[in-house]
């Protein structure tokens, strides 16, 4: 029992082995710094500039760069908006798999786009496998559109006075070809030595020892299942996800894509430290959000390793944990480290059923959902801390009686309202949500009956995971939720949306407009940001802003349950 | 926004072109070399397909070590977890029959010794694999039914266990012991 626990340590160690050298890699790749990597890239780069007529030069300020961003995202939404809804008679469709119709389609693309990943299908009959390429390129670009995001705003967090924060295209273009393309690949390579599937046959039938008849899904999943460990994305090629034996065929491949879910959002942090040349206050942000996370993992594992009290008291024998909705491969801890990680994280890949955790565990994964900030996902993951970050020094400086500055720039009325804005809309689309959802099945229990899969407080939890997935950007689900339906399809869609684009562009516009004040040297009545003190302070924003926000949600649902079976 | 619209449709263009199509040739051809060139790789006996070597198959008959619950009856082309919450009462009825029935067909076992991967189901509902203990409950049961002696069932176990020095896990691959317990017969 106590290997499983060196399993999960062994992970989060070699994550941080791989972050910070990557760290590095990716802050010279963004401050345009030589790396050993140029002789292969920078032909590679020079074809999509010439191909597509940019100017990687060409210096862009904080709304040309959101122009940017929000046209290139109109744009693939309508494209797959057409794909998905005419899969059925485009090619690569070996399955005769259906188009979508018009509300899921609308769900799908949102949900891909914006680096969410929520499926209200199933891969292996709601998508060809043209749907599936499709869906893996918004998985490309969808992450590299979050990471050269943050880039920007890392650009403009540097020590000077400045209206031009880079090309968009280019920091895109680089985020796409050096970084995640070549370990996709890699990991790919990994992946179909483990048994993992990259074929663009379609189903095979077998009749199996007892004699059923068998058809077995396949297909080009071996590609599709490194990019989205790696770009937290976590749309999965089969229904089942990462607990699928063909998308995760070992404890090897296991250790691997978990490592994958959060090496680039810790990367990030150190790629700050090296941008803004403040190596002190990424090992800061690396701490506060490594502390918050293990409070979360830690008491999960513990729950998931112990049982369901439910099961225990029928007598029967517990030795490898709660075992509902987990695979045997992979035992309980190494499960409920995938769940803590991919909810920090905004992945939403399983390897368990998130819906069968015991219910402190599925507490944890939403709370993970609902900071959306320990380490969080590739680039947003960032901004949503720098949010609590600009939040912390303004109350810092009021209580110490100073002028809020961050990094030497003086943060006043403007940048507030927009921070407390982006800090409020998170709660209010994940409670509303659920509100608004909570309120029409009390009323109507029998029209919307089939919406739940469980009775009860867990019934809540379902709705409540839902939202909140949705608005984090997650796409992990409590799966039992009948959520193939026009409501859940455009109301979730709506709020995919919201809780992408708003999250992006207020922390840009906050940066922007930081960026173009005067730089104010550090003097004797400056705040420290990156004393132990002014962590604990930016914890302490995390913890109430949540805590405040969500208690009562938590407190109706997974509380309930679990002092309702302990 | 004019100036941006040209860039964005090209610059997605090449995307397509880079992501869409040479990334996946470029692994599809590396699966090339891959075992069962990427396609799954299939197990036979006497020439004929009766399995996949990752993906479990439903094993209820006596005769065969059986393999764990599955929400989605080991649909290969449709694979999910039960997705019951831990307090649904439903749910624990269903495991408690498990249990129940588990002590009809094994009834030398105590329910004690009844490990949990046998009476809930998987995540994927495809789970090739029981624990080491889910194996040797069993062996009673199919030494009784196959008229073989418990030593070679136990033998065979032993032979079988698969254990990840990482996790230390210990876990029997439910189609391949089936396998090898019917050229036993023989």
């Amino acid at each position: 029992m106590n290997t499983e626990i060196i399993g999960v340590v062994i992970m989060f160690l070699a994550t941080i082995a791989l972050a910070i050298p990557l760290g590095k890699y990716i802050g010279k790749v963004y401050s345009g710094d030589k790396t050993w990597a140029d002789a292969i890239f920078n032909p590679i780069d020079k074809i999509f500039f010439k191909a597509s007529g940019i100017n990687p030069l060409k210096e862009m300020n904080w709304k040309q760069h959101l122009v940017a961003l929000l046209t290139l995202n109109a744009l693939w939404f309508l494209l797959s908006m057409f794909v998905l809804m005419n899969m059925a008679w485009l090619p690569l469709n070996p399955d005769a798999n259906p188009s979508m119709s018009a509300d899921l389609a609308f769900n799908t693309s949102v949900s891909f786009i914006s680096n969410t990943n929520l499926q209200h299908y199933s891969g292996e009959s709601g998508v060809s496998y043209l749907g599936q390429m499709v869906l893996m390129l918004w998985q490309f670009i969808s992450a590299a559109t979050g990471m050269a995001i943050c880039a920007v705003v890392f650009i403009a967090m540097k020590d000077k006075s400045t209206e031009s924060l880079g090309n968009f295209y280019n920091l895109f273009i680089k985020s796409c070809t050096r970084i995640l393309l070549p370990i996709s690949i890699i990991i790919a390579i990994v992946l179909l030595f483990n048994g993992t599937p990259m074929t663009f046959k379609g189903k095979d039938q077998f009749i199996s020892l007892q004699g059923d008849t068998v058809n077995v899904s396949r297909g080009p999943a071996a590609a599709l299942v490194s990019i989205k460990q790696l770009g937290t994305n976590g749309g999965g090629f089969f229904g089942a996800n990462s607990a699928h034996p063909l998308e995760n065929p070992n404890y090897f491949t296991n250790v691997i894509e978990n490592v994958l879910i959060i090496l680039i959002p810790i990367a990030m942090v150190f790629a700050l430290g090296y941008i803004i040349k403040r190596k002190r206050f990424a090992w800061l942000i690396f701490g506060v959000m490594t502390v918050g996370f293990l409070l979360l993992l830690l008491p999960s594992i513990q729950q998931e390793m112990k049982g369901n009290p439910a099961i225990h008291r029928m007598g029967i024998n517990q030795h490898l944990g709660s075992m509902e909705g987990k695979e045997v491969r992979f035992g309980s801890a190494a499960s409920a480290y995938w769940g803590i990680t991919t909810t920090c994280t905004s992945n939403g890949s399983v390897n368990a059923m998130h819906d069968s955790f015991t219910p402190l565990t599925g507490m944890f994964a939403m709370l993970g959902m609902m900071i959306n900030s320990f380490f969080g996902g590739v680039g947003v993951g960032f901004l949503n801390f720098y949010i609590f970050i600009i939040i912390a020094v303004f109350i810092s400086g009021l209580m110490v009686g100073r002028t809020p500055e961050f990094l030497g720039k003086k943060i006043e009325a403007k940048e507030m309202k927009i921070a407390a804005i982006i800090a409020l809309l998170h709660p209010l689309l994940i409670l509303s949500g659920t509100a608004l959802s909570s309120w029409l099945y009390a009323h109507n229990p029998t029209t919307y009956a089939a919406w739940l899969n469980n009775p009860g407080n867990h019934g809540f939890s379902e709705m409540l995971y839902e939202m909140t997935s949705s608005s984090a950007n997650n796409g992990s689900g409590f799966e039992g939720l009948g959520d193939n339906t026009p409501f859940w399809n455009i109301v979730c869609g709506t709020i995919m949306l919201l809780g992408r684009f708003l999250p992006i562009i207020g922390p840009v516009a906050i940066a922007g407009i930081l960026a173009k004040k005067k730089y104010i040297p550090e003097s004797a009545g400056t705040l420290k940001t990156d004393t132990g003190t002014f962590g604990i302070m930016v914890f302490a924003v995390i913890f109430i802003i949540a805590a405040l926000s969500f208690f009562p949600a938590l407190a109706l649902g997974p509380i309930a349950e679990y002092f309702g079976i302990r | 926004m004019k100036q941006n619209i040209f860039p964005a449709i090209r610059l997605t263009l090449v995307c397509i072109v880079v992501f869409m199509v040479i990334y996946p040739a470029i692994i599809w051809a590396v699966a090339k070399a891959a075992p069962s060139k990427g396609e799954g790789e299939a197990v036979t006996v006497n020439g004929k397909v009766v399995g996949y070597k990752l993906e479990g198959q439903s094993f209820t008959q006596d005769k065969y070590f059986n393999g764990r619950p599955s929400a989605a009856g080991y649909n290969a082309a449709g694979s999910s977890g039960s997705n019951k919450g831990p307090s649904n009462p439903d749910y624990l009825k269903d495991v408690q029959s498990r249990i129940d029935s588990f002590l009809v067909h094994n009834p030398t076992v105590k329910k004690e010794d009844i490990p949990s991967d046998l009476v809930t189901s998987s995540g994927s509902g495809l789970d090739p694999d029981i624990s080491l203990k889910g194996a040797t409950v069993q062996v009673d049961r199919i030494a009784k039914e196959r008229n073989l002696p418990k030593e070679k069932i136990v033998a065979l176990i032993q032979s079988n266990i698969e254990k990840s020095s990482m996790n230390g896990i210990e876990k029997i691959n439910v189609l391949k012991i089936n396998i090898e317990l019917d050229k036993l017969k023989q």
